[in-house]
């Protein structure tokens, strides 16, 4: 991206928003409509990929500077920790537990164990996939 | 009890014998060897008033309960003749090994320590009452047989030798374990006492042949029985005590002992007496028939032990027979049993001094060579003296324990005419023909090995060394066996009485009840002229005439062509297993990963269609199904195109586009098929890996031929169209034959109420399923954490310069 391609760039600076709120919304409506954990990391790393076609790898660098391995090994912590929480309260490994709750903001909501280990998934599939195009990316 | 740890007692003592090897340099480490064998001479000599008059001794000590398997020490006629044998013998090698083997030059520690570990092995063979147990010791006089072989490892013959021995005796006894196992699925006990109790009922079973067989080849490979004898000979290569200990004395007679331990559960059979007796016959004859060809000392040895390793079997066989035969008691038919032991008895006697004699030769002259040697008489008179004394025995002439042995043998040889076993009425006297055949040329090779050893002209240039006596302690157990050789001749009844009835009466438990039942007495004067005398007689004439000519019909050993041999054919089946398999695997394990897929698949395709059309589980029912729409005919028209380009495209560009367009018609697919979560993820993960196909096609190198046309192969055609055809038929039958109903109905009940959710692919992922997704999850991290290696460490490699190509 030698050449300053402003038109690609001040696009992407407000695209990569609209997909990472889509990716978003994808992810935290995975368990009443289609998304999930997996679909919402995928747009959510096509959104950091646009980001590296408009800009170069410095530069995304420099804006998100995240460890991408270490990303993975968050999301798996939380999943794992999700699954196995459950222990604690003497039900079977992997018994995920809901309830409604009354949240100052958002009124009368449902939470779900079970976002917890999607949000794992979604960590983890971001960093899986931002890891191997990076590292192939910054392969000459 | 005792007696159980008392096999052990020579391992045991091994364990010592390193330490005093490296401390003690002063003292020869054989002298404390010698208390070994010694003491249990000692010892298992009290046993044998109480074994002559009948009674048997036991102990057992379990080893593995619960499957039956112990160590047992049994000790009755047989066993203690044997274990007598083992450790008188093994204290006068032990003590002959003393001068033997220089304490300084050699490495005594592993001498002394395979030695025990064979004795402990035999010990153990000859007493275990467990075939398990038996086993086990009966591989581990391979092994400390095959170590005390190789004992000069650094010679290419020692090698060679202990190998050969290796191969085959293991062979030996991995069919006999067969055997055994058979006679246990038959008999449901691991004893051999039980065992014969329930002779005859195991005749019956279907296995029995079976594991006859299969113990019978245990035995003759062990015992170097033809085809098997080949070992022999090359396992002289050991240092002449074991030569003189485990190849003439002990091990050999180890597929003695087993023949005549089985004698009572296999007798009952006629392919038993016919096997056992054809092959000693045939292994007498053609052992004695060779010997005389050798012309190293421990050569003709060899093949003498092979010869009358041969006659023993011979004797045994015709033991068995004597269950065949009406009213065996009576008649000539008892001798065959006696003779067998009486013989193994002064074989061993005989065969041990003459082996430690070609030991002291070969120490004195430097040679064994024959044709280097001749006469000694005057320089080794002692030698010479026990020299003669064990050939006469060997050879069958009063007054040595050979001739009464020979002439009972002949005995046990005219009985066979009477045994109407044999499918041609003349075999037995075709065996009788061939066995006073094989008697000539024992006589002659008796001959031969003492007089041209020691008579003739002397020719000292020809020897490495300058010859002389040798010193007395080295001639002390050849000596002592020499006159135990002259004893049997002058009372052949007592030992008759204490050692060999027993073990008769052990053996064929079907003729005596016993050891006083047996009523053989043996003089050496029947009064008369006898058959067997007669046959004596001939057997002097005969062969003093053929020695007398020897130098002219020798040269006929030359004839035989060398290719034809039985070594070539043990070398070529070695070679043939080795680099035919090896030739065999090259031919198809080309490393061509192509190929490996086509084996695969066509594995697959056959291992499928098979069973299908074995289970008659073609199937192709329309009921149920749901009508095609247009939508989805127009993508299924678009993917078989897109499928189509993939595979005739030209250009790796348009194959990876086609591929991709692949991928987004099974996208648009889901949607048809109300898929959307698996729509949009096919779009998402079709779009990533079509860019990294298309990366890694950037990267490819310039050189090589990627644009050409893939060559069309007929073969890979009908394999992929094989596994096509295959997975269609597999699938529609098994659409068309659904057994059960799908689960999914709960899925949909249970949602909401369960799992408090809405979209139930996405809650089967995350709950109801949600152990998938985890290990997933760590698939898609290992992925990305591989590539990281891969790419890093390439790049490292880079830096540093190590890089290949």
């Amino acid at each position: 991206m030698k050449n300053s391609d402003v038109i690609i760039q001040t696009t992407t600076k407000v695209v990569f928003f609209m997909i990472f709120l889509f990716s978003i919304h994808i992810f935290f409506a995975g368990h009443y409509t289609p998304g999930g954990g997996f679909v919402g990391g995928l747009l959510t790393a096509s959104a950091i990929v646009l980001l590296l076609l408009a800009f170069d790898i410095q530069t995304v660098r420099k804006a998100l500077p995240f460890n991408y391995t270490v990303i993975i090994a968050i999301g798996l912590l939380l999943a794992l920790g999700t699954a196995s929480a459950s222990i604690l309260f003497d039900v079977p490994f992997f018994t995920h537990a809901y309830d409604d709750f009354r949240l100052p903001l958002f009124g009368l909501t449902s939470l779900h164990s079970a976002m917890m280990f999607d949000l794992g998934v979604y960590l983890v599939v971001v960093g899986a996939t931002m890891t191997i195009i990076l590292s192939i990316g910054s392969d000459d | 009890m005792v007696s159980v740890l008392l096999l052990f007692a020579p391992v045991a003592a091994a364990l010592f014998v390193p330490m005093l090897a490296r401390r003690v340099k002063a003292v020869h480490t054989g002298w404390f060897v010698l208390a070994v064998p010694l003491l249990l001479f000692i010892y298992y000599l009290g046993y044998l008033p109480s074994v002559s008059d009948g009674r048997t001794h036991i102990a057992e000590l379990p080893w593995i309960p619960s499957y039956g398997i112990s160590f047992v020490s049994y000790i009755d006629g047989l066993s203690l003749l044997f274990s007598l044998l083992i450790t008188g013998i093994g204290s006068l090698v032990v003590l002959y090994s003393i001068f033997y083997l220089d304490k300084t030059k050699e490495r005594l520690g592993n001498f002394y320590v395979y030695l025990l570990m064979f004795m402990t092995a035999m010990l153990g063979v000859v007493q275990s009452d467990n075939v398990i147990s038996l086993y086990l010791f009966w591989e581990l006089t391979s092994i400390s047989s095959f170590l005390l072989i190789g004992y000069w490892y650094t010679r290419d013959r020692s090698r060679y030798g202990a190998l050969k021995s290796m191969m085959i005796t293991v062979f030996g006894g991995l069919m006999m374990l067969g055997g055994f196992i058979l006679l246990y699925l038959m008999g449901g006990t691991f004893s051999i006492r039980e065992l014969i109790g329930m002779a005859p009922e195991l005749v019956q079973h279907p296995l029995f042949t079976w594991a006859l067989v299969l113990v019978l080849l245990g035995a003759f490979t062990k015992s170097a029985q033809f085809p098997f004898y080949i070992w022999l000979p090359d396992a002289m290569e050991a240092p002449t005590p074991v030569s003189a200990y485990l190849h003439s004395a002990t091990m050999v007679k180890a597929g003695l002992y087993l023949v005549a331990r089985f004698t009572p559960i296999f007798a009952a059979s006629e392919l038993w007496v016919w096997m056992v007796t054809s092959i000693g016959v045939l292994t007498l004859f053609w052992g004695s028939f060779f010997a005389v060809k050798q012309t190293d000392l421990k050569g003709i040895l060899a093949f003498s032990t092979v010869s009358q390793l041969g006659l023993i079997m011979s004797l045994l066989g015709a033991a068995a027979g004597a269950f065949h035969a009406e009213g065996a008691a009576g008649t000539i038919f008892k001798f065959a049993g006696f003779a067998a032991i009486f013989h193994l008895f002064n074989h061993a006697a005989f065969k041990g001094s003459l082996f430690m004699i070609a030991g002291i030769v070969d120490h004195e002259t430097g040679t064994r060579d024959i044709r280097k040697l001749g006469g000694l008489m005057a320089l080794m008179p002692v030698s010479f003296t026990i020299a003669l004394i064990g050939s006469l025995s060997m050879a069958g002439l009063p007054p040595f324990g050979g001739f009464l042995s020979k002439e009972l043998f002949l005995t046990g040889m005219l009985s066979l005419r009477q045994l109407d076993l044999f499918a041609p009425a003349s075999w037995g006297t075709i065996l009788l023909v061939a066995a006073w055949i094989a008697s000539v040329f024992t006589f002659i090779y008796s001959l031969y090995f003492v007089l041209r050893t020691f008579t003739g002209k002397h020719k000292p240039d020809e020897l490495p060394k300058q010859a002389h006596e040798a010193p007395a302690g080295m001639l002390i157990a050849p000596g002592i066996l020499a006159v135990i050789v002259i004893a049997v001749f002058f009372i052949p009844n007592v030992i008759g009485k204490w050692i060999v009835k027993p073990a008769v009466a052990a053996v064929q438990p079907f003729l005596f009840d016993s050891p006083a039942a047996v009523d053989v007495h043996v003089a050496a004067w029947h009064g008369g002229l006898t058959p067997e005398l007669t046959m004596t007689i001939g057997v002097v004439l005969v062969g003093l005439l053929l020695f007398w000519l020897l130098p002219k019909w020798q040269g006929l050993y030359g004839l035989a062509p060398e290719a034809l041999s039985l070594n070539k054919l043990y070398d070529a089946s070695m070679y043939l297993a080795e680099g035919g398999a090896n030739r065999l695997s090259r031919t198809y394990m080309g490393g061509l990963i192509r190929n490996y897929l086509i084996y695969m698949f066509t594995g697959i395709v056959i291992i499928i269609l098979g069973s299908l059309v074995a289970k008659d589980a073609f199937a192709i029912s329309f009921e149920g199904l749901s009508p095609v729409g247009p939508a989805e005919i127009g993508l299924i028209l678009v993917l078989i195109a897109a499928a189509t380009t993939t595979l005739i495209a030209r250009k790796r560009l348009t194959a990876i586009i086609s591929l991709g367009a692949v991928g987004y018609t099974v996208a648009l697919l889901f949607v048809v098929f109300k898929a959307p979560d698996l729509a949009l993820t096919q779009l998402a993960i079709e779009t990533v890996s079509v860019a990294l196909f298309l990366l890694a096609f950037y990267h490819l190198p310039k050189m090589s031929r990627h644009d050409e046309k893939r060559k069309f192969r007929i073969g890979n055609a009908i394999v992929a169209g094989a596994v096509g055809l295959m997975m269609s038929l597999l699938a529609m039958s098994s659409v068309s034959q659904r057994a059960l109903p799908s689960i999914s109905e709960f899925y949909k009940e249970t949602v909401h109420s369960e799992a408090g959710g809405g979209n139930i692919v996405n809650v089967i992922l995350v709950d109801y399923r949600g152990f998938d997704t985890l290990f997933e999850i760590a698939v898609l991290s290992i992925a990305a954490i591989g590539i990281i290696g891969m790419i890093r460490l390439r790049l490292t490699r880079k830096e540093d310069g190590h890089e290949k190509q």
